[in-house]
């Protein structure tokens, strides 16, 4: 499948990242080329396969419902950009 | 004498300091002054030489008390992408600018828990996702290996080229890699070095930045098999914060190389003879299948049906995991943060201004293969075939006990030689990425020489987790291959 333009802005949205005008374009291109690589697996009969859900065979672990962690807050805030007091700060969203 | 110190093996230089004829601290010096000498080849992008030299301190006062680990002194490289508590760890990528993790990565732990030194973190693909190390951000990292008679940078493979660069050029007596479709494997046949892809599960993802989840696994660099047997078994073992992390004991990879591979059948996927094959790697790979018959092994050909949708699979299953891996970086919690109007415009250019144009255009192919209406047609598709080729190999494990193969379908390249088209250079994981979709531990062994000088590896894929049978047969490829070129940029290589 090709994808045109507006294809292109819809899912740049999706992604969270801003594209410039002069970006769109190529990236319709170069998008467009990877999709019809991988395009490739309609070949392959897969009727009856289930899709792989584990790399490896196993169980999933169940453990205690425990805290084991936690009260780290200084540590969890220690790399942010901006903060105030225990929080994180972001531009403001309810006006 | 100092680059002489540097040229000892992990190996050696272990069992030096256990004889007391070398202290930790001359051995960190040496590689300090290595790395600095090797400082063009921009392998190391966060230097951490004085807290090494402190550790190798320590390393010495413990030997003296008789409590030396495994690793005790040995200086190592770790890839950007691991968290080293304190130290900067950006993954090679703007979006993480000045992140300094407040924890350890669990390898890493296990690592620094054996007496191990960190001596640099090493520069890497964006986020893991390269075969090149041609980072913007960062700067391209040179391979220390050049053709014959040719000045031209050529770069190390990707996406752990500055670890494997480093190793090739004596700098650090091992590293740690992250391999996600042939990521320590394709640096390691180009650098000239053995890299270990273990089995999925082996080895913790905790603390190492995700670029994806069912595929990333950490595995050595070193520069020879043995080296990387000692580094894996140090850095192997179960974390109950991993829920993939599998709970069985990890053995004594050293003692496995045995080196007797007698009556052991080893499998010749026939499909990877693809056409177009370069005749130089196809004729390594018929002389190192005779190498193991004449170690009184038997090669078999067999069939992986599927092998050519490998590539296309993983091309729809990484990037789709990564879209969803890289949401964590939003300016909000860690790293950069671009100013926007509001909220929804800070995300937008905190993303477009952080993220390379390789990772911006796997996050929107991952993006678009999970978003509604085309899940089904490519991400479960892509998951159905992913069955099977696990099943090409399961079956092909029932009439064999290893796989060969090449680890590369080319020689190292020029940094001024990448391809425009992004699907070129993803061909570049031809022979690695189904061992990956399968989970499988693999191993690329320097085998020998292109026409022009520079290295090519071999591959051996084994049973889940059977890293033994593998490393004792890589053990016996590398003593036949005896690979002892050295590369042209290496200081004091003689």
């Amino acid at each position: 499948m090709s994808l045109d333009k507006a294809t292109v802005l819809h899912i740049a949205k999706l992604a969270r990242i801003a594209l410039r005008d002069d970006e769109v374009e190529p990236l319709a291109g170069e998008l467009s080329g990877i999709l019809a690589f991988v395009e490739q697996l309609d070949r392959v009969n897969t009727d009856d396969v289930e899709p792989m859900t584990s790399v490896v065979e196993m169980e999933l672990r169940r453990r205690a419902d425990e805290v084991t962690d936690g009260g780290q807050a200084e540590a969890a805030l220690a790399n942010a950009p901006e903060r105030a007091d225990s929080f994180f700060i972001v531009p403001k969203v309810i006006e | 004498m100092s680059a002489e110190i540097a040229g000892l093996c992990l190996t050696a230089a272990r069992d030096a300091m256990a004889g007391g004829d070398l202290s930790a601290a001359e051995l960190t010096d040496a590689h300090i002054a290595q790395a600095k000498a090797a400082k063009d080849l921009n392998a190391i992008i966060c230097e951490n030489f004085e807290q090494a030299r402190v550790g190798a301190a320590a390393s010495d006062a413990r030997r003296k008390a008789g409590e030396a680990g495994a690793l005790d002194g040995i200086p190592l490289v770790v890839k950007d992408c691991y968290c080293t508590k304190g130290v900067p760890s950006t993954a090679g990528s703007h979006v993480l600018d000045g992140f300094v993790p407040p924890y350890e990565s669990t390898v890493t732990a296990n690592l620094w828990r054996a007496g191990a030194v960190l001596l640099g973190k090493a520069n890497m693909d964006e986020f893991a996702m390269g075969s090149a190390n041609l980072n913007p951000h960062t700067g391209p990292v040179t391979n220390p290996w050049q053709r014959a008679n040719d000045p031209a940078k050529l770069v190390p493979g990707g996406s752990s080229g500055g670890s494997a660069a480093a190793i090739a050029a004596h700098v650090g007596l091992g590293a740690t890699g992250t391999d996600t479709g042939g990521s320590i494997r394709q640096p390691a046949s180009f650098c000239g070095i053995v890299g270990i892809k273990p089995t999925y599960g082996r080895c913790s993802r905790l603390g190492i930045i995700a670029f994806a989840s069912s595929l990333d696994q950490a595995g050595p660099l070193a520069r020879n098999v043995r080296d990387g047997a000692i580094l894996l078994g140090a850095m192997a073992g179960f974390d109950p914060k991993d829920s993939t992390s599998v709970d069985r004991p990890v053995p004594d990879y050293e003692a496995a190389l045995s080196g007797d591979i007698k009556g052991m059948k080893i499998g010749i996927p026939k499909e990877y003879r693809a056409d177009g094959m370069a005749r130089e790697i196809d004729a390594l790979w018929q002389r190192g299948a005779a190498w193991l018959r004449d170690a009184g092994a038997e090669p078999v050909e067999v069939s992986l049906p599927h092998t050519e949708f490998a590539l296309p699979t993983y091309y729809i299953i990484a990037p789709a995991e990564c879209s969803s891996n890289l949401a964590r970086y939003d300016g909000v919690k860690y790293g950069l943060r671009v100013a926007g109007d509001n909220l929804q415009e800070m995300y937008e250019y905190t993303r477009a201004e952080g993220f390379g144009a390789e990772v911006r255009r796997r996050i929107l192919i991952g993006t678009y293969v999970l978003s509604a209406g085309y899940y089904d047609a490519y991400y479960l598709k892509a998951q159905r075939v992913r069955a099977l080729i696990a099943d090409d190999f399961r079956k092909a494990f029932e009439q064999v006990d290893l796989l060969l193969t090449p680890t590369a379908p080319s020689p190292a390249f020029g940094i001024d030689e990448e391809p425009d088209d992004p699907v070129a250079m993803y061909l570049n994981d031809v022979f690695t990425v189904p061992a990956s979709l399968a989970g499988l531990p693999a191993v690329s062994v320097p085998a020998g020489l292109s026409g022009d000088g520079l290295p090519l590896g071999l591959q051996l894929i084994g049973r889940p987790f059977d890293e033994e049978t593998m490393l004792r047969a890589a053990g016996v490829l590398e003593e036949a291959a005896a690979f002892g070129a050295v590369p042209a940029l290496r200081v004091g290589a003689s």
